[in-house]
């Protein structure tokens, strides 16, 4: 908007009037008085015990629900990433079988509610009561109780990181599938392998594409893991929920959980925002040797 | 240096009967896309040191027979031998077996491929690109082949430039990049696909210059081009496209000036046509 002053006929500088938005200052107001009279609700209402909130805010149980809830979304996160990997690569595959397989579990996955998959991980023993792991014909091998091995712990972990892959194999395939086919066929001229190809060329650059919406999924994992109440996993919510069971403060205990949520959330879209920083634009770069970390180090002051 | 060779008799090549054998040698090859016949039994010999230019128009098939001869497009029949080998296919046990992935990569380090698109590694700087084949496909020291990069990159006049992102460059310079990162495998041949057509008109020189220089040095060249001066001027063997066939091939000079068919002469009178209008 203009300030500064327009010479006039008469020669001399004339200001400039400001304008005065009526609707935008009206609809301002109804907003806040709305938002604000919803939330004085919440904070005077008198069966509301603050107190209480301050008190399981640092709870022991609280605070190791909340590592658990890190531990999970991470494990599950990584087993999630590898997977997708290994699904888009088998779903882009020329051997029409392993597309297919890769086609069905990506199908399976996304198409059953991941509750229900929680669910079934968490009474894997109904189906096998035992965990055989052996050299086929001999009787050379390990067995574990599968009520022992499945805990809620392990289950929210497969559970989530295996629901999580099916939704990661589509993102992974996308970003291969947008690297320019140009960049292939000069792989292949230089004499690279088709796995070279893929691992050297196609995949660092298909990164770019996969990382900004890798850290949605792990945001989005967080609170995914709350689901893990269902299977008892000790996470946040479990924790928050056996606190509110005994005590009956439901309320206190949910708002106590909300605030950490939106604590971890707002870590993880701080590191999201890194992370795309160093990744989302072509700061990509290949080092040979050294494993994947060396591989994709941001360029040094270049 | 130019062993006579005459298209319209396959295998009626004297560079074979003085024992040198071609470098490319095709005889009858054939290509399609599903029902669409690409090339329609094209006979075709390059010997070493010579540069061969594939002129035609676009849709004639000279670009699908060059990938073909890195095997980047399937023979689908006929014969096509390049550097002593049946391109996909071993000769074992009386029968032909279709190379693995692993034996098309191997036959391809010996031949560099330069496209019109240049197909730089985007995430890569200039260097990198360069350095990339000797390191990931040659296994060679990642400080050794950085270095002798550096020397492909002087030659092609960017040494100034090797930290650049391709995008960072001009086209002119991408493709002389690609041409540095193809010499980086110290290739018995090179295959150019239409390397000057996606430049500007005034970056087109400075690619010609650097494969003049290769041509000079008796790099074995074959070279898909609409640059009529470059064939006749750098060019020992001019063959004619149209069809998926051979339409005439020869010497350039002679070619250009005295056409044997129609076909080709219409070819010729368009291009220049063309050359007019740009430079009046």
């Amino acid at each position: 908007m203009r300030t500064e002053p327009i010479t006039g006929p008469s020669g001399t500088p004339v200001p400039v009037a400001r304008t005065l938005h009526w609707g935008r200052w009206l609809s301002a107001a109804v907003a806040l008085v709305i938002a604000g009279w919803l939330v004085y609700l919440v904070v005077v209402n008198p069966r509301l015990d603050w107190g209480k909130v301050a008190e399981y805010l640092f709870n022991e149980r609280i605070l190791s629900g909340v590592w658990v809830t890190i531990e999970i979304s991470v494990l599950a996160t990584a087993l999630g990433l590898v997977l997708g990997v290994l699904v888009a690569v088998m779903r882009l595959a020329h051997n029409p079988v392993l597309s297919a397989l890769a086609s069905g579990y990506i199908w399976f996955f996304r198409g059953t509610p991941v509750l229900v998959q929680l669910i079934f991980w968490y009474n894997l023993a109904f189906l096998f009561p035992e965990l055989v792991l052996k050299i086929p014909f001999t009787m050379i091998g390990l067995k574990w109780d599968t009520n022992q091995v499945m805990t809620g712990f392990t289950s929210a972990m497969l559970g989530l990181g295996l629901n999580l892959a099916a939704y990661f194999a589509e993102t992974v395939r996308a970003g291969i599938q947008a690297v320019d086919h140009g960049q292939t066929e000069a792989a292949y001229a230089l004499g690279m392998t088709p796995a070279k190809r893929m691992r050297v060329i196609v995949l660092p650059q298909a990164l770019r594409i996969i990382i900004p919406p890798t850290g949605n999924e792990f945001i989005s994992m967080l609170k995914t893991t709350s689901l893990v109440y269902v299977v008892a996993g000790h996470d946040l919510m479990t924790n928050a929920s056996q606190i509110y069971k005994a005590n009956n403060r439901i309320m206190e205990l949910l708002i106590v959980a909300s605030l950490w949520y939106m604590l971890m959330t707002a870590v993880a879209t701080f590191l999201q925002g890194r992370l795309e920083r160093r990744f989302g634009s072509d700061a990509v770069r290949l080092v040979r040797g050294g494993g994947l970390a060396a591989r994709i180090l941001p360029k040094a002051a270049a | 240096m130019n062993p006579g060779v005459e298209s319209a008799e396959p295998g009626g090549q004297s560079g074979a009967a003085s024992g040198i054998e071609p470098v490319v040698r095709a005889s009858g090859v054939r290509m399609s896309y599903g029902d669409v016949q690409v090339l329609n039994g094209v006979d075709f010999a390059v010997a070493p040191g010579e540069v061969s230019c594939l002129i035609g128009p676009s849709g004639s098939g000279k670009s699908t027979f060059l990938r073909c001869m890195n095997g980047l497009e399937p023979v689908l029949g006929g014969s096509l031998r390049v550097l002593g080998e049946e391109v996909g296919h071993t000769l074992r046990d009386g029968r032909y077996r279709p190379w693995t992935p692993k034996e098309f990569a191997a036959f391809r380090r010996n031949i560099g491929m330069v496209f019109q698109r240049f197909n730089l590694f985007a995430h890569h700087s200039a260097l990198e690109n360069v350095a990339c084949g000797p390191v990931h496909v040659l296994g060679a020291p990642a400080d050794r082949a950085r270095s002798l990069a550096m020397e492909h990159l002087e030659r092609v006049g960017l040494a100034a430039h090797a930290h650049k992102r391709p995008h960072q460059l001009s086209g002119g310079q991408q493709q002389r990049v690609a041409i540095a990162r193809a010499l980086a495998m110290n290739p018995e041949l090179m295959l150019f696909d239409e390397p000057t057509s996606a430049l500007d008109p005034e970056l087109v020189d400075e690619v010609l210059e650097v494969m003049k220089g290769l041509a000079a040095e008796g790099m074995t060249m074959v070279v898909v081009t609409h640059e009529i001066a470059f064939a006749r001027e750098v060019g020992d063997w001019l063959t004619f496209f149209a069809d998926g066939v051979v339409v005439e091939r020869g010497r350039p000079r002679e070619l250009l000036a005295n056409p044997a068919h129609e076909r080709t002469r219409a070819f010729l009178s368009s291009v220049r046509n063309q050359k007019e209008r740009q430079e009046p």
